[in-house]
């Protein structure tokens, strides 16, 4: 298990080394528990096992766990920053996670339902947008590399020296298939230095 | 006969041609490799393969010599000719430096850690 203290110990984060052991969710949610709270927010992330009509057998994660924490430290800061809370945990677990059980579980508590809610889907946006995790789905006549669409939308910015954060940038569709096509033209000749795309 | 206590040999008229800068110009200063003494020594850059970049690769991770000033663009071009199947992903991917994402037009500094991030699917 790697993990992060939070500022004074307050946030749990763990990156969960291949096991066949799932998730304990109580542990995150007894962390975030606090006298002061009036809230705890959660959300997990499950195996389903149909995709686009494809049966799926199960999903298999690999992380750059570093960096990984790096990020998900960086997460919980800014979610601080932009909401009043009690205590974060954040968990997510590697290798194989069979239809039905979590792969990740973030938890959230405030004085109000409020913050707490919203900071709770805050942290697993930015999970999808920017911690350097990926699963591979299986099916029973081969497998594929997933992609997060969150992520394909932000990259832009993460390719740019700013902020990657939710909290500065904001991508509608449109402006997302715009910034594919500019950057499926820079085929590595032209020049042109991604970051000069507009951070939004 | 020469005298053996000159302190530069001067060759027979026939070999002048094949004299090198700093014999014909006793002032300039000799190196081993003209070009480097303006540039500075190669830098070490250790890059490591994720998920499908692992798979096009072969490779979790490989360390590579490049000119001093390259860019992290330019590791991804060396990085492409020596594994073309990275094209599936290299419009794609972007790259972190010493785990914190950056632009490819980041100048690399000897014994960085360059990571290819292939679209990332967390959570």
């Amino acid at each position: 298990m790697a993990a992060e203290g939070g500022e004074a110990t307050e946030d749990l984060i763990e990156i969960l080394e291949a096991s066949p052991t799932p998730i304990d969710l109580a542990r995150y949610v007894n962390h975030v528990r606090d006298p002061a709270a009036g809230a705890i927010a959660t959300f997990e992330g499950t195996t389903r096992d149909t995709f686009e009509g494809k049966r799926v057998l199960e999903l298999r994660y690999e992380a750059y766990v570093p960096m990984a924490l790096r990020r998900l430290r960086a997460i919980c800061s800014a979610a601080r920053a932009a909401w009043p809370l009690r205590r974060l945990a954040v968990a997510h677990r590697l290798g194989t996670v069979p239809v039905g059980e979590a792969s990740v579980f973030t938890a959230a508590s405030a004085v109000h339902r409020a913050d707490a809610l919203e900071a709770c889907r805050f942290l697993i946006d930015e999970v999808k947008a920017s911690v350097p995790i990926w699963k591979k789905e299986v099916y029973a006549n081969g497998e594929v590399w997933k992609e997060n669409r969150e992520f394909l939308q932000r990259r832009n910015a993460l390719a740019s020296s700013s902020c990657c954060c939710a909290t500065k940038v904001v991508m509608d569709d449109d402006a997302a298939a715009d910034a594919a096509a500019v950057t499926a033209a820079d085929d590595g000749g032209s020049g042109a230095d991604k970051e000069e795309f507009p951070a939004v | 006969m020469r005298d053996l206590n000159i302190t530069s040999v001067i060759p027979p008229f026939q070999e002048r041609g094949r004299l090198r800068p700093w014999q014909k110009n006793p002032k300039m200063q000799k190196t081993s490799d003209m070009a480097e003494m303006e540039v500075g020594p190669l830098i070490q850059v250790k890059v490591l393969f994720f998920a499908r970049a692992r798979e096009l690769t072969g490779l979790t991770d490989i360390s590579l010599l490049m000119p001093p000033r390259s860019t992290a663009r330019d590791c991804m071009s060396k990085l492409l000719n020596k594994f073309p199947k990275l094209e599936e992903i290299y419009n794609s991917m972007v790259v972190a430096l010493n785990e914190e994402y950056a632009p490819e037009s980041t100048v690399l500094r000897n014994s960085d850690e360059l990571a290819i991030i292939p679209p990332i699917s967390g959570g």
